[in-house]
């Protein structure tokens, strides 16, 4: 069996060495697929993956948090808050239509509807027309972001999701749950077409025939993408060779897929931030700064990530990771167990006091250990920790009851930009405008939130770096939080397909771009 | 017969009222629904009105109501994650898991027969005691660390066997998909049986073992000695038969239990089956799913027992005596 798989496997190598160009399948397994065919009905890692083959944005993101153009040829600022993109032109959808600025109105429209993508375009009024080719994107004010949201439009087929299905149904229905045309038909720009689909067993994408990125470096003809849950088992089907590229690949297998002959780890600085809070409503002492400062000082960030992480996590001083705006490099983390021994004394809290905490324990890397070694920190400055960890099923309703003194939360900005970091977990909860609705600490400082509704106008990008690392800054002195670390991200790959090129921090591999020999 | 059928079926609904009851009554401490629905940065005043919309936040009398209600014309309700009714899901996954299991019991019958029967006439054999003790190891290792352990072993370091999923399949009738018509098929379902039926398998041998060791020692057994039959046909007809009749009581039920033990093996090996797609639904808070595969499995354990009994009376000779003593 083994020697015949080599044979054929040496075979098809020297077919390749020959020249000949043979159709090249690749079989991906993630940690989940995609829940529906539309792109809208939730914001998730696994929805955006499956938009980055299916579909194509106007614009996307570079690896070093640039914007390179997709079907968007270029664009312009006209006025304040008008901004003018150009078309490509022959673009055509799966289904043959040709793809023009009302297919973009209309998926705009639909953006808007949607419960999980009309947060991201609530400052965006409206697409104006202007011709087949060019459109207006409109913001109500001056708007810093348009860029990095336009990395969210995925135009859709108009034609192809409108009208009636059999049984009646407006094909452009956006539903949460229940059967919808768009949950299971599909027509985007993009460089596969499904072509099969199992839910939660498997999906299948060829290679769009009439795709319009000639110049894509990509030669993968087809796509086979299985969820595989377990850790264990998805590293085994990689080393097995069963499947081509996995994600993601947990802490303890990285060495192993290392040190294989047959596969590549890829890894890379994540931009998702592991933080805890403190509830300054539930706990007197919280409220004052130098307890909560003197938390920081007793936490060994650097020591989670060597020992638990295994070194597979950036340690984090602010919320916004390197790259971003508002990362302020000056701000570095703190560790110092006298420090912070002084600082609980100068409170008045030289004898600690007793807290709970929570933490859940299969959402983010090891996140019950992380929570363990932070309450064993913690015994050193006396403050006695309860700490109960659960299942995020159950974590995230306990969260939303603030039902701990300390409770963990991870955060990726959907807008990949420092100020969301602050507007939903820092920033002083309000229940009118959603700020701070992950803000379990009940941390507030005024000056910090105009420090951010100042930033979310200010369209200079220096100025509004300035803004941005100076809210960072109050934040960290004030210790509102304390950062941990941020994730890193991590492929696995057989070798000779060069993943390398196509992975990026926000964690959709473009793999229409993708090279396998 | 009749009565005693027709008795057994209203035990089965009051069962299967009592487990709708209870599979209704825990979804509350299961988490919330919504947040597996929807993006974390969403509102919690867009939650609400999804929540208004799915009719969560109706009293627990007024749901439980409207789930009978749907549930008494075959509607389980619809999966939050498949968009589907909760019983087709279950349904399209039944027969992976029914083939796992049937492939499993496969083994576990034709090893533990020969390997219980041996260990009994040969109590002191170096060969019993490896089996004896390989069997107390097999009870006490975690199935999915089995799983785990057979992965290295036969997929990545031998190469032999693939890893997860199930292969090539090839369609029977309706959703019904099977391993056994194709060489691959049986590839990916060899390594998942085998762990699957090391749980049971050792149990049995020990079952079987015991039983066959007592009845050697019955009258009937010396008897049949003295009286030169040949001991092939001692162990294998005359004790054997009445060996197997609590083996089967006891089989009955575990291949029920073996169902529920499929979360562990088909979640290992990626096995698209009920179990693995149940333990998906309860990290997803899919509800309507699984307050669903509970009544199917509790339905499954009720007609497996009920069949048990039946044949038990079938197999029992000393049924048989009597009446045709009578």
């Amino acid at each position: 069996m083994k020697i015949i798989t080599r044979l054929a496997a040496a075979g098809a190598v020297g077919m390749m060495l020959a020249g000949a160009a043979s159709a090249q399948t690749v079989k991906v397994a993630y940690d989940a697929d995609p829940v529906s065919l539309d792109p809208h009905e939730q914001l998730s890692g696994g929805t955006l993956q499956f938009s980055h083959m299916a579909f194509d944005p106007l614009i996307r993101w570079t690896k070093d948090l640039g914007f390179e153009p997709r079907l968007a040829e270029s664009w312009e600022q006209i006025d304040d808050t008008t901004t003018r993109f150009h078309l490509r032109e022959n673009v055509k959808f799966h289904s043959g239509n040709g793809l023009t600025a009302k297919d973009v109105d209309w998926t705009f429209d639909r953006l808007k509807q949607s419960p999980d993508f009309k947060g991201i375009f609530a400052p965006f009024t409206d697409v104006e027309v202007v011709d087949d080719y060019t459109f207006d994107l409109k913001t109500s004010t001056a708007y810093p972001l348009v860029l990095h949201s336009a990395t969210y439009i995925f135009p859709m087929d108009s034609a192809f999701y409108t009208g009636t299905t059999e049984d009646g149904k407006d094909k452009a229905e956006l539903v949460k749950h229940g059967d919808s045309f768009a949950s299971r038909n599909v027509s985007g720009t993009g460089p596969f077409v499904v072509t099969e689909r199992e839910q939660g067993v498997k999906m299948v994408f060829k290679r769009f025939a009439d795709y319009w990125d000639t110049k894509s470096p990509g030669n993968v003809q087809e796509i086979i993408l299985t969820p595989i849950k377990e850790d264990p088992t998805r590293v085994a089907a990689l080393l097995s060779g069963d499947v081509d590229f996995i994600a993601p690949v947990p802490p303890t297998d990285l060495a192993r897929i290392d040190a294989d002959d047959s596969t590549d780890l890829i890894t890379m600085a994540g931009t998702r931030v592991i933080t805890f809070q403190m509830n300054q409503d539930r706990v007197e002492a919280f409220k004052d700064a130098r307890v909560r400062q003197a938390i920081d000082y007793a936490v060994n960030n650097a020591g989670i990530v060597d020992r638990i992480m295994r070194g597979f996590g950036t340690v984090a001083a602010q919320a916004s990771p390197a790259g971003y705006l508002g990362h302020n490099p000056a701000l570095a983390p703190r560790y110092d167990l006298e420090k912070a021994k002084a600082l609980m004394a100068e409170a008045g809290y030289a004898d600690g006091f007793s807290i709970t905490m929570m933490a859940p324990n299969n959402r983010y890397v090891n996140d019950d250990k992380i929570a363990q070694a932070v309450a064993s920190m913690l015994s050193k400055i006396n403050i006695t920790v309860d700490l109960q960890t659960m299942p995020k099923a159950q974590y995230w309703p306990a969260f939303d009851e603030r039902a701990a003194d300390m409770m963990m939360i991870g955060w990726h900005a959907d807008t990949e930009d420092s100020a969301n970091f602050h507007q939903f977990l820092t920033a002083c909860p309000n229940s009118e405008n959603g700020n701070g609705q992950y803000n379990s600490g009940n941390y507030c400082n005024p000056k910090a939130d105009a420090l951010m509704d100042a930033s979310n106008t200010e369209v200079d990008p220096e100025a509004r770096a300035k803004l941005l690392q100076e809210l960072e800054t109050i934040v960290y002195d004030e210790a509102g939080f304390i950062p941990l670390h941020f994730q890193n991200l991590a492929w696995g790959a057989r070798k000779g397909v060069h993943a390398e090129a196509i992975v990026n921090a926000m964690n959709f591999p473009y793999l229409g771009d993708l090279v396998v020999e | 017969m009749l009565a005693y059928l027709v008795k057994r079926v209203f035990q089965a609904i009051a069962v299967m009222f009592a487990i709708s009851l209870i599979s209704f009554a825990i979804q509350d401490n299961l988490g919330d629904p919504l947040r597996e629905l929807v993006g974390q940065s969403v509102s919690e005043e867009v939650r609400q009105q999804l929540r208004d919309e799915l009719g969560l936040n109706d009293s627990f009398l007024q749901q439980y109501l409207r789930f009978v209600g749907n549930a008494l014309q075959g509607d389980l309700g619809t999966s939050y994650f498949f968009k589907e009714p909760a019983l087709d899901v279950i349904l399209k996954k039944l027969p992976a898991t029914l083939e796992l299991v049937f492939a499993a019991t496969l083994i576990i019958i034709g090893l533990s027969v020969p390997l219980g029967v041996y260990t009994a006439i040969k109590p002191n054999n170096i060969l019993s005691r490896t089996i004896m003790g390989l069997s107390i190891v097999g009870i006490s290792i975690p199935v999915f660390l089995t799983a785990i352990l057979m992965i290295f072993i036969f997929a990545v370091g031998l190469r032999w066997l693939p890893s997860y999923g199930r292969g090539e399949i090839v369609p029977v009738w309706g959703s019904w998909e099977t391993n056994f018509a194709t060489v691959d098929g049986w590839l990916h379902i060899l390594l998942p049986a085998v762990a699957l039926a090391s749980i049971m398998l050792p149990l049995f041998v020990r079952l079987i073992r015991a039983e066959m060791m007592e009845v050697l020692q019955s009258e009937y057994v010396k008897y049949a000695r003295a009286k030169g039959i040949s001991p092939r046909r001692i162990y294998f007809v005359h004790a054997l038969k009445n060996t197997l009749l609590p083996v089967i009581t006891v089989g009955g039920v575990q291949i029920g239990t073996m169902v529920a033990y499929t979360i562990l093996t088909e979640t290992v090996f990626q096995w698209p089956g009920m179990g693995f797609m149940f333990l998906e639904a309860v990290n997803r808070v899919d509800t309507p799913l699984i307050v669903a595969y509970l009544i199917v499995v509790g339905f499954i354990f009720v007609v497996t027992n009920t069949i048990v009994d039946l044949i038990y009376g079938l197999v029992n000779p000393t049924v048989n005596i009597a009446r045709m003593g009578a």
